[in-house]
């Protein structure tokens, strides 16, 4: 939690002038039945009319002062919780955006959407009413006390008396029903699991004829939440008839008391009124604690989960003193004894990987699922940090180099390309400017020109959140443009024609290869025909590489290769050729 | 499938909720289409529980009365304690004038007394208090507070106070009994629908907006029904009431109090409308922050290695900066509310002592009466805010109602009309004549097929993705209704059998491979009831997913789903496989797709799935040469359309689509090959 503060520390003078409000504020609040006791005592009794009217303009200018105070706390309140979460929110996002894939891994990226979303709403609508009512109430409480203390010492004890009973009867009742709480949400969860599976498993239920089976399952998680709701909302609805049974015999309670003492002239008639306010509003008080102790909890989880993310640093880091890379670099890979393992795994990802990729060829690297391509590939770029062996680009290793020099020599296609929202255009210079004619024609070579020219807005299209108004084939396209598009020594494209149609696949790889001719390429591939031609082909199998060779030689010498390919040669192609 | 964006789940709270808290405050509410019709349809609901609900309102009332009546009472009790003061107050003064050891003849009123007072003296006792006076025996000593007169008001005042929130509570439980028995029954009642839904319902909307409605939206009724019922009665009678107390009192006092009523309403309007505007625009930027934050986490790789840290970083900043302006604002205007409420209570209240105490001075009310009359004006804005509030809470309640009633109301799968049934033992020949088939009017998909199929034979349909080559197994299964022409299944309609009995006929392998949240051995005996151990163990077993059960932790016992996101795709397609097997239906449908399964898992579903197929007559959606060159019938698919059907050769020999399609993409790879 401690690394919050230093997002509070600019909010310093703000908190201060936010408790300088909220004193005034109770200040005011806490006088008011002062002055209607003064009323009462003398220009009442004492039938002074004069009286009565200067009090009521003074009392008109406390309200007022009140009144300001308490709009300047609402500011003060919002500016210190929204600039506060704005200045987390960039916090957490700069640090999230240079994370490496490791924490994306311990955290899962759908965690970090929330923490960086949900649990940020959380704790700003939380943060607000925590400032507005935390103050407030303690000193409205302790004010109040004092304040009917000094009117009446002997009375005090029935204000004792009816907090005491408030309190044992909020914490009893929470007690109850908080960690019901958990329940009611884990029992809102179960329902919405079943009635998912209802929906993605309707047609094997409708298959095997499950219906009623499911219904009843839907049945039970139904019954069980009613019934939990229902024991939860009836002690809920406690609450507020209790509370007013407490205000109310409160009042009668120091009505009656009080009686006794005005009789002996102990006590004020005004007095007594002003009494009761106080104690009205020092129940009040302790009523508005016990929400805060309800919200509170809510806000340090949010807080919990955001400072989780913020101490976490990136496992890669640039070093101090960096090497760069040498401009004229062509682009050269060497891979040398490189071992990865996740930390977590007993089974290293990658084993012992030694290959060098040279300007001017292309390298394939092929095997099954799970053989550790993609990993091999995301290592080149500084994703993840090998965890044995060294990985150069021209001779540097790329831990010495910066992370911004090695990526700029790097030009990645993914097979799940990624758009982000915008124009076409700015998707193929991604993070830079380029001509519009580099644009076009790394588009030609992508073979993404003809499509986009038959878009309504050709280049200017706006590619939707996900590139959801693009099929697959065209996304994957595009982020092949964005590749070519940068003109990097080095290629890397994992798997990044899958999606393409055969024809299609033959006519980029055949532009492609004039493009690159000079340059390294590295491409992982399902499709055997997609590295058919390739000058090294690399297999690997359980993060191994068990053969190497072009692909004559390999249908001959490799079992794994041989195997991966005769799986291929069924409808599989003819499926998606004209898709 | 469909992508499964998990529903979002609303963290339950105290009290209200964002739906009540929002209709409150002004934020953004969505308002519901037809709101009559959904309320008549909310009323129709609630029909059946008109007894509790008259109950409920009965004692609604009852609390909400005792509630009122009670202030009164401890004015006057007040007024008693403060009428006996004075009195002896006066009793001393008079007292006082007296020459020392003069005592009252028995009778002494005060009347006879204030006449024997000098007019100096007596211009100094109030008029109303002389009035008091002048009733008074004073040779019978001093004056004192009646303390029985107050006990009894006191006890009566107890009573009334228990009553009344006895009352209040009784309200509130049969209320909650209920909503939550009407939020079961909408429950249920959807649970019941997704069965009956014809499957082209989810085509076209996502299972995300249902489970909303499951969730989100019943729960939005189930709160905000129990709020708004109770509140609206008690609001309402408090008004009244409250407004008849007060002009008891005096009605001087209550046109002050009233006067302040339209200050209130103006200012509460002025800040919604005011807050609207920010509350949107916060709303707007959240989602676009969100969106972001959203995209930029899930395309980490591709900002990274393009260096798109600064850019990303700017855009958020950007946005960012918006959402604080106008989340500030927002927060700041409707914090604004309370203030400001207080404050114009606050200027009534002044109002009232100042009046009241000039009235008091004049001897028009007692001090009891501006006691009470202070305590009903603190009560009064809440129920008049509330009453405010209220429209926008049904509002929430309608529109959310609305959306369930609307899923309740799609039309449902026609109902079975089965006039016949299969002879036992079913052969398994399935006859296609003249099969016209349609998702939407305008578009045909599948014209005029004819096909028969014998007992036992493998049948391959074979095309591009998307070519729609689920279309065929949904008209077998009769997911989907064909539009004209019959299915025939060993010479019978199957439009005229049941659905369930048409089902049972097929085991299903599908590519989307469905696994409920349950034990894996529950799993695989999903389609037949009691099933023992060993014949779940024999399936696993010859569906080569006994291997893998057992490697894991609980083997047959592990929950999928929960604990394990250790299952492979390639796995849950095996049990899948298993659970066809136990099934054992007479006739097959397969889907071959085995895209994300590694080259070993692949085999091993190779394997099984022929085995599954023997002696069976099947359906499967074929990727694999060795099966197509197999099949005793190839249906090649196309856009929709069946466009090509025979055997390998056939097809071949009739140099059409399939011809083409396998000669250039084939050939060049095959002859590496072979």
């Amino acid at each position: 939690m401690r690394r919050l503060l230093p997002y509070l520390k600019p909010y310093l003078l703000w908190f201060v002038a936010l408790v300088a409000l909220v004193y005034g504020q109770v200040q005011a609040t806490l006088s008011l039945p002062d002055y209607m006791a003064d009323i009462v005592n003398k220009g009442i009794v004492g039938a002074d009319t004069n009286y009565i009217l200067r009090t009521g303009v003074v009392m008109l200018a406390v309200t007022l002062f009140g009144g300001l105070c308490t709009i300047g706390v609402g500011f003060t309140a919002s500016r210190i919780a929204t600039g506060f979460v704005r200045r987390l929110r960039i916090g957490l996002f700069t640090q999230v955006e240079n994370f490496s894939l490791h924490e994306f891994n311990t955290f899962s990226t759908a965690s970090l959407i929330t923490r960086a979303t949900n649990d940020m709403q959380q704790l700003q609508q939380t943060l607000v009413l925590l400032l507005r009512m935390a103050l407030i109430a303690p000193f409205t409480g302790v004010g109040a006390i004092i304040k009917a203390y000094q009117l009446s010492p002997q009375m005090s004890w029935i204000m004792a008396v009816s907090i005491a009973v408030l309190v044992a009867i909020i914490v009893v009742l929470f007690t109850i029903v908080v960690p019901k709480f958990k329940q009611i949400q884990k029992l809102v969860d179960r329902l919405s699991l079943v009635t998912r599976e209802m929906l993605t498993g309707i047609r094997v239920i409708r298959a095997f004829h499950k219906e009623s089976s499911e219904e009843q399952k839907f049945d039970e998680a139904n019954r069980q939440s009613v019934a939990l709701n229902l024991f939860v909302n009836r002690a809920m609805i406690i609450l507020q008839p209790t509370m007013m049974l407490i205000l109310s015999m409160t009042s009668l309670a120091i009505v009656w008391v009080g009686a006794q003492y005005i009789d002996t002239g102990a006590l004020q008639l005004g007095s007594l009124l002003a009494f009761m306010q106080y104690s009205a509003q020092a129940v009040g008080s302790f009523l508005m604690l016990s929400f805060i102790f309800i919200l509170a909890p809510r806000a340090l989880v949010s807080a919990g989960r955001v400072s989780e993310v913020l101490s976490s640093k990136s496992s890669i880091q640039d070093p101090i003193h960096p090497k760069s890379i040498p401009a004229s670099g062509k682009g050269k890979i060497e891979f040398k004894d490189v071992s990865f393992d996740y930390q977590e795994s007993k089974e290293p990802v990658l084993s012992h990987i030694s290959f060098t990729a040279e300007p001017g060829q292309t390298t394939a690297i092929v095997g099954g699922t799970g053989s550790g391509k993609s990993t091999l590939i995301n290592l080149i770029p500084r994703l993840y940090d090998a965890s044995e062996g060294v990985i150069l680009i021209d001779g540097v290793d790329i831990r010495n180099a910066t992370q911004a020099d090695i990526r700029s020599r790097i030009g990645y296609a993914a097979q799940k390309a990624t758009l982000f929202s915008g124009t076409i255009t700015n998707n193929i210079s991604y993070a830079t400017k380029l001509a519009k004619s580099r644009i076009i024609e790394a588009a030609k070579v992508a073979q993404a020109d003809e499509f986009i020219q038959n878009l309504p807005d050709k280049y200017n299209e706006q590619v939707a959140r996900g590139g959801s108004n693009l099929s697959g084939g065209q996304k994957q396209r595009i982020s092949i443009a964005r590749a070519i598009a940068k003109k990097p020594a080095v290629y890397l494209f994992d798997d990044s024609f899958s999606a393409l149609d055969m024809k299609t696949d033959a006519a980029l790889r055949q532009a492609l290869a004039k493009e690159t001719k000079e340059k390294t390429v590295i491409i992982v591939a399902q499709r055997i025909s997609s590295i058919m031609h390739a000058e090294q082909i690399i297999v690997l199998d359980n993060g191994r590489i068990v053969d190497r060779g072009t692909h004559q030689t390999l249908l001959h010498s490799s079992k794994v290769y041989r195997e991966i390919a005769e799986s291929q040669l069924s409808a599989k192609e003819l499926s998606e050729s004209t898709s | 499938m469909k992508p499964n964006t998990p529903a979002p789940t609303r963290p339950v709270g105290f009290g209200g909720g964002p739906g009540a808290a929002r209709g409150m405050m002004g934020g953004p509410v969505q308002k519901p289409k037809n709101f009559k019709k959904t309320l008549i349809t909310i009323g129709g609901y609630l029909e059946q529980y008109r007894f509790k609900l008259i109950v409920v309102v009965v004692f609604a009332i009852i609390s909400t009365v005792f509630m009122i009546v009670s202030p009164r009472i401890l004015g006057n009790m007040t007024n008693d304690i403060v009428n006996g003061y004075i009195n002896g107050q006066a009793y001393d003064k008079v007292i006082a004038t007296l020459p020392k050891g003069a005592s009252l003849p028995a009778g002494t009123t005060g009347a006879t007394i204030l006449d024997h007072l000098t007019p100096t003296d007596r211009a100094k006792i109030p008029t109303k208090q002389q009035d008091n006076l002048k009733s008074i025996d004073f040779s019978k000593g001093r004056p004192e507070i009646d303390y029985h007169a107050i006990m009894i008001l006191g006890l009566w005042l107890i009573g009334l106070y228990v009553i009344s929130s006895l009352f209040s509570y009784l309200q509130g439980w049969i209320m909650t009994s209920v909503t939550q028995n009407l939020v079961y029954r909408l429950r249920r009642n959807i649970s019941l629908k997704i069965n009956r839904m014809p499957l082209g319902y989810f085509d076209h909307h996502p299972y995300g907006e249902v489970i909303s409605r499951v969730t989100n939206d019943i729960d939005t009724i189930g709160q905000s029904l129990n709020q708004s019922v109770t509140q609206i009665i008690t609001s309402i009678v408090t008004i009244i009431g409250i407004t008849i107390m007060m002009l008891t009192i005096s009605w001087e006092l209550t046109v002050v109090a009233i006067l302040v009523l339209p200050l209130s309403f103006g200012f509460t309007i002025f800040i919604v409308k005011k807050s609207q505007g920010y509350f949107m625009g916060q709303q707007k930027s959240l989602g676009e922050l969100d969106g972001h934050v959203e995209e930029m986490f899930s395309g980490h790789i591709a900002m990274r290695t393009y260096s798109g840290e600064a850019q990303s970083i700017k855009t958020f900043s950007v946005t960012n900066q918006k959402l604080f302006e106008n989340g500030w604002k927002a927060q700041f205007m409707s914090g604004l509310m309370m203030p400001i409420m207080q404050f114009i209570s606050n200027l009534g209240l002044v109002g009232v002592a100042v009046t009241g105490g000039w009235l008091a001075v004049n001897g028009r009310i007692g001090i009891g009466d501006i006691q009470a009359f202070i305590q009903y004006m603190n009560q009064f804005t809440q129920p008049v805010l509330q009453t405010a509030g209220v429209a926008n809470v049904m509002q929430v309640t309608v529109a959310a109602a609305e959306r369930v009633f609307e899923f309740l109301d799609e039309p449902e799968e026609v109902p079975d009309t089965s006039t016949e049934t299969l002879p036992l033992p079913i052969k398994g020949a399935v006859q296609f004549s003249d099969v016209n088939f349609s998702y939407v009017p305008e578009k045909p998909i599948i014209q005029d097929f004819n096909a028969e199929i014998k007992p036992g034979q493998n049948v391959a349909i074979v095309g591009p993705t998307g070519a729609g080559k689920t279309t065929i197994v949904n008209l077998l299964m009769r997911f989907y209704d064909i539009n004209s022409g019959t299915i025939k299944i060993d010479g019978i309609d199957s439009s005229k059998l049941a659905r369930s009995d048409v089902r049972q006929l097929f085991g299903m392998v599908l590519q989307d491979t469905w696994l409920f949240n349950g034990t894996i051995a529950h799993n695989i005996a999903y389609g037949r009831k009691n099933a023992t151990k060993q014949e779940v163990v024999a399936a696993a077993k010859s569906a080569h997913a006994d291997h893998f059960i057992r490697t894991l932790p609980k083997g047959y016992d592990t929950i999928l789903g929960e604990e394990t996101d250790n299952i492979s795709a390639g796995e849950k397609q095996l049990l899948t496989i298993a659970r066809a097997m136990l099934a054992n239906a007479p006739m097959l449908i397969l889907d071959e797709a085995t895209s994300s399964v590694d080259t070993r898992t692949e085999a091993l579903i190779q394997k099984a799935m022929e085995r599954l197929t023997q002696n069976r007559t099947s359906f499967v959606i074929a990727h694999r040469l060795s099966t197509i060159r197999k099949a005793d019938l190839i249906l090649v698919m196309k856009s929709g359309n069946i466009i090509e059907q025979g055997t390998h050769d056939q097809l071949i020999k009739a140099n059409g689509f399939y011809s083409s399609l396998y000669s250039s993409q084939f050939t060049d790879a095959i002859e590496q090959v072979e």
